[in-house]
């Protein structure tokens, strides 16, 4: 079957079945990598994409749900939330593994665009999703407040 | 000045890996390149001889290569599964080499020995391997001499070039000068000529109040940057031409094999390609993976189980103490007659404790790719134990090891799982592409049910203890250790006696005790045990950090001055132990009431002591924890930030198998399939973690696993303080404990 859909800005056409997920269609099927699997359930978040701006677990969406939708993965992140996290991240050598981290980048790019200015429980709300068995939450929360603080300096918040 | 805010020090980047590269290519394509400067350095008792490349007779290590347009580029021997060996390692050589940050690249070695080897598995290089938290201990003087040979023969080419005195060049940041004459030159300048300077035999290295990279603060992460931005390439990312992806459906058992399968079903499905048989069950190969998927989903398989392993956790349980009863056992360490002591002793306690089976569950599950032709087999992987995977492909493909490649690539973590005897996840790989004959690259990809349900687990423990304190406050302290042997497949042998990975930071070995007995007895079960982060220690220190505590209790005193009092032969605990109080504000009376208690632990493990404070508040049968203080003391803090972050994670991770994690069996068919019931630590569940790091001037021991084993425990203490109800088995069960302690 052929779906189309926008993915980071470019039309994209895909000859799939309609209930393969969204993640082995990014990833499998258009190169698209940085997405990671981690448990296909919507457990653990590694799989988080952005479907018309909302982090979506990507695992467990089918293609049919996301035809005609745009999608942002970690490769098209561009918006000045998403920049404003990623270079957090860096800064504060977050990652170690790295495995989950782009799904982490999702969930709170995603954050900081519907709130600007988050406390630690609106952390916990948004981010609880996301599983990194190398714990590194403490400097996800320690980022996202950066972040959070940069994106304000520069008045993109 | 932070350095992570110039654009110089950002720069730092990380070199596509040099896959596949033998000796002999490295030296062409350095030859092509430009020569350049290839360094080796070479092991006692071989000749140097002049070239930059070392003869080929002897030991080769090459682990440092300057290009001519400035980059220097370390190989690293050891996987990167997120504890930061890439940035450790780079730092090492940047600093005797003083190299600028922003110059240095690192690429993963090839499988490869002795060069490549682990010297702390094998002081000869025989297995090349990551574990035991051993990477920056066995690279650093290895790594240091390499980084001070190669500032040698650059300094050298440049004295040839300048005609003049070497003692008179100095060189800082990459940039080599002879300030009497103001003349400079890059290392890249500097490469064609020193790569035809004689290796020096000796060198000298650096005191360490000379570093200037090792220790910084802000030194930024090698891999921080392709991993905030969905670049870096994992196994599970490799895409080759014509590639296509399998899963495997394996026994439900462990020690089951296939009867009869019908794939008919199965090759219906679009996009499968092939259905085949491999020793550890089906395989089904698509186009992509969902494909592989749906068809491993319609196959029907009868599995024989007649050698399987069937007993559930309770029958285990229930045999593992009626072995903890009887007299098979092998004495691991022993002093002094505990007996007597304990029949003397003021205050007694006998407790057993129970500890599950645990999975590694790494958020990148096992995954690997394979190439196969006739005379090669090429593999990629977040590959952990080169030696032993080589070996074990060449097997099931029937080549020799030397025609096994191996990537290895970075690890989506591994906590150990990816380094086993039986290579499980490589063989399986290689096996697909054999029976399908190499006619294309193939992916093999775990699910997580596969990941929780096929593990090699940390293995399922019984202590049985006896300890007392006598009224001079001597501790007497007896315990049984039942428990499998991980060693047992070793493939170069077992243990001829204990398994010391069975026993390992025992109270023997970690408290100066007179009248001590450690016996251990393997139940010999068919379930598949491995190293899980920090190995024997995880549940040796729970058990010894609990009965302490509660010896303290009832001695009545203080835990942490308790403690010291019998750490006076173990300075380095001490330490550790003392700066957390001091840093958590111990001799400060803790706030009771409200459900809030504070427990303490310490314990010693890959040479490195790490104690924790941690602060627990109780609500019904809910434990949250919300703050722990770590010191820790590993030698000189190679890169501390990285340091800070291992203790950080070992917590998070000791704090999940604390809480929730264990895999339970039922007729020998594991319970637990992904995170809704194997549960792990969320962003909400982490305490507030701070690390303290021990100044130190003593060779780097270390950081990847010594702060699993206190989390544990000082938890445990710490519900205790608040509840007065002991954890005496894992995952905490605080209902349970309160039931059982009434009873």
């Amino acid at each position: 079957m052929s779906i189309e859909l926008t993915v980071n800005g470019q039309v994209r056409r895909l000859e799939a079945e309609p209930d393969m997920p969204l993640l082995w269609a990014l990833r499998d099927h258009l190169a698209l990598t940085g997405t990671k699997f981690g448990c296909g359930m919507s457990l653990c978040g590694a799989c988080t994409v952005h479907v018309e701006g909302q982090p979506t677990r990507s695992c467990i969406t089918p293609l049919a749900a996301v035809a005609g939708k745009h999608i942002t993965t970690i490769e098209g992140l561009a918006t000045a939330a998403g920049r404003a996290v990623q270079r957090a991240w860096i800064e504060l050598n977050v990652p170690q593994c790295g495995y989950c981290q782009s799904g982490q980048i999702m969930s709170a790019a995603a954050l900081l665009s519907s709130k600007p200015h988050p406390s630690d429980a609106d952390i916990d709300g948004a981010m609880a999703g996301n599983i990194c068995r190398c714990a590194t939450y403490v400097r996800i929360r320690q980022a996202i407040h950066r972040a959070a603080e940069t994106l304000a300096a520069s008045g993109a918040g | 000045m932070d350095f992570r805010n110039s654009e110089s020090w950002t720069a730092a980047r990380r070199r596509a890996a040099a896959p596949g590269m033998t000796r002999r290519q490295f030296v062409k394509v350095t030859t092509v390149a430009g020569a350049g400067l290839t360094l080796g350095i070479v092991l006692p008792g071989c000749s140097p001889k002049s070239g930059g490349i070392v003869a080929r007779s002897g030991i080769v290590m090459p682990f440092v290569h300057i290009d001519p347009d400035d980059t220097v580029t370390v190989i690293c021997k050891h996987l990167e599964a997120g504890q930061g060996v890439w940035t450790g390692l780079t730092a090492i050589v940047a600093e005797e080499l003083d190299a600028a940050w922003s110059q240095m690249h690192v690429a993963d070695a090839p499988a490869k020995v002795p060069m490549y080897g682990n010297l702390a598995f094998n002081p000869k290089g025989l297995v090349q391997g990551t574990g035991g938290s051993t990477s920056v201990a066995n690279s650093w003087m290895q790594l240091r001499q390499a980084g001070a040979t190669a500032r040698t023969m650059l300094v050298r080419a440049a004295a040839k070039r300048w005609h003049v005195a070497p003692e008179n060049i100095t060189v800082k940041e990459g940039v080599v000068s002879h300030p009497a004459s103001g003349r400079k030159a890059s290392f890249g300048e500097l490469a064609d000529g020193a790569a035809r300077m004689p290796v020096p035999p000796h060198v000298k290295l650096k005191d360490p109040d000379q570093f200037t990279l090792i220790g910084r603060r802000d030194l930024p992460r090698l891999d921080a940057r392709d991993k905030s931005e969905g670049k870096e390439r994992y196994a599970i990312d490799v895409m080759l031409p014509g590639m296509m992806t399998a899963v495997v459906l394996r026994s439900p058992r462990f020690g089951g094999k296939v009867k009869s399968f019908d794939a008919s079903k199965a090759k219906a499905v679009q996009g499968v390609v092939d259905v085949v048989e491999i020793p550890s069950g089906v395989a089904v190969v698509g186009r992509d993976t969902w494909s592989a998927k749906k068809g491993r989903d319609l196959l029907a398989v009868s599995w024989d189980d007649s050698t399987a392993e069937k007993r559930g956790t309770a029958q285990l349980v229930e045999d593992f103490r009626r072995l903890a009863s009887s007299k098979e056992a092998l004495t691991a360490a022993e002093r002094g007659n505990v007996d007597t002591a304990l029949e003397h002793a003021q205050k007694r306690i006998e407790a057993d404790f129970e500890f599950p089976y645990l999975a590694h569950a790494p958020m990148e599950t096992l995954t690997a790719v394979c190439r196969l032709s006739q005379d090669a087999c090429e593999i990629w992987a977040g590959c952990q134990f080169q030696t032993v995977d080589q070996a074990n492909a060449a097997k099931v493909t029937g080549l020799k090891p030397h025609q096994v490649s191996i990537n290895t690539l970075a690890a989506g973590g591994t906590f150990g799982r990816r380094a086993n005897f039986e290579s499980d996840y490589i063989v399986e790989v290689a096996s697909i592409a054999k029976a399908t004959g190499g006619r294309y690259p193939v992916r093999l990809i775990w699910t997580r049910e596969d990941d929780v349900q096929h593990g090699k687990y940390r293995p399922l423990n019984l202590h049985r203890i006896a300890a007392g304190v006598s009224r001079e406050g001597k501790v007497a302290y007896r315990q049984r250790v039942v428990g499998q042997s991980i060693m047992a497949g070793a493939p170069w042998g077992g243990p001829k006696g204990v398994d010391p990975s069975a026993v390992e930071g025992n109270a023997a070995e970690e408290y100066d005790l007179e009248q001590v007995s450690i016996t251990w007895s393997d139940p010999k079960a068919g379930i598949p045990v491995l190293w899980w982060r920090s190995v024997g220690h995880t549940h040796m220190a729970f058990s010894k950090e609990v009965i302490i505590d509660e010896l303290a209790e009832a001695a009545g005193q203080d835990p942490v001055a308790f403690r010291l009092a019998l750490l006076t032969g173990h300075p380095r605990q001490a330490g550790v132990l003392k700066l957390a109080a001091e840093k958590a504000g111990w001799d400060k009376p803790f706030p009771r009431g409200k459900g809030r208690g504070r427990g303490v632990a310490v314990h010693h493990s890959f040479n490195t002591a790490v104690a924790q404070v941690a602060e627990v508040t109780i609500s019904g049968n809910d434990i949250r924890v919300d703050r722990v203080v770590c010191a820790v003391d590993c030698g000189i803090a190679v890169t501390p930030e990285i340091i800070e972050a291992q203790m950080q994670s070992a917590i998070g991770y000791g704090l999940s198998a604390a809480l929730w994690g264990a895999i339970t069996l039922t007729e020998g068919r594991v319970d637990q399939t992904n995170f809704d019931n194997y549960r792990v630590a969320r962003i909400n569940e982490m305490p507030k973690v701070e690390v303290y790091i021990v100044p130190s001037t003593a060779a780097p021991t270390g950081v990847g696993e010594p702060g699993t084993p206190p989390i544990a425990p000082a938890v445990a203490n710490a519900v205790r303080a608040a509840t007065g109800i002991r954890i005496r088995r894992l995952p905490f069960d605080l209902a349970a404990a309160r039931r059982e302690q009434r009873a």
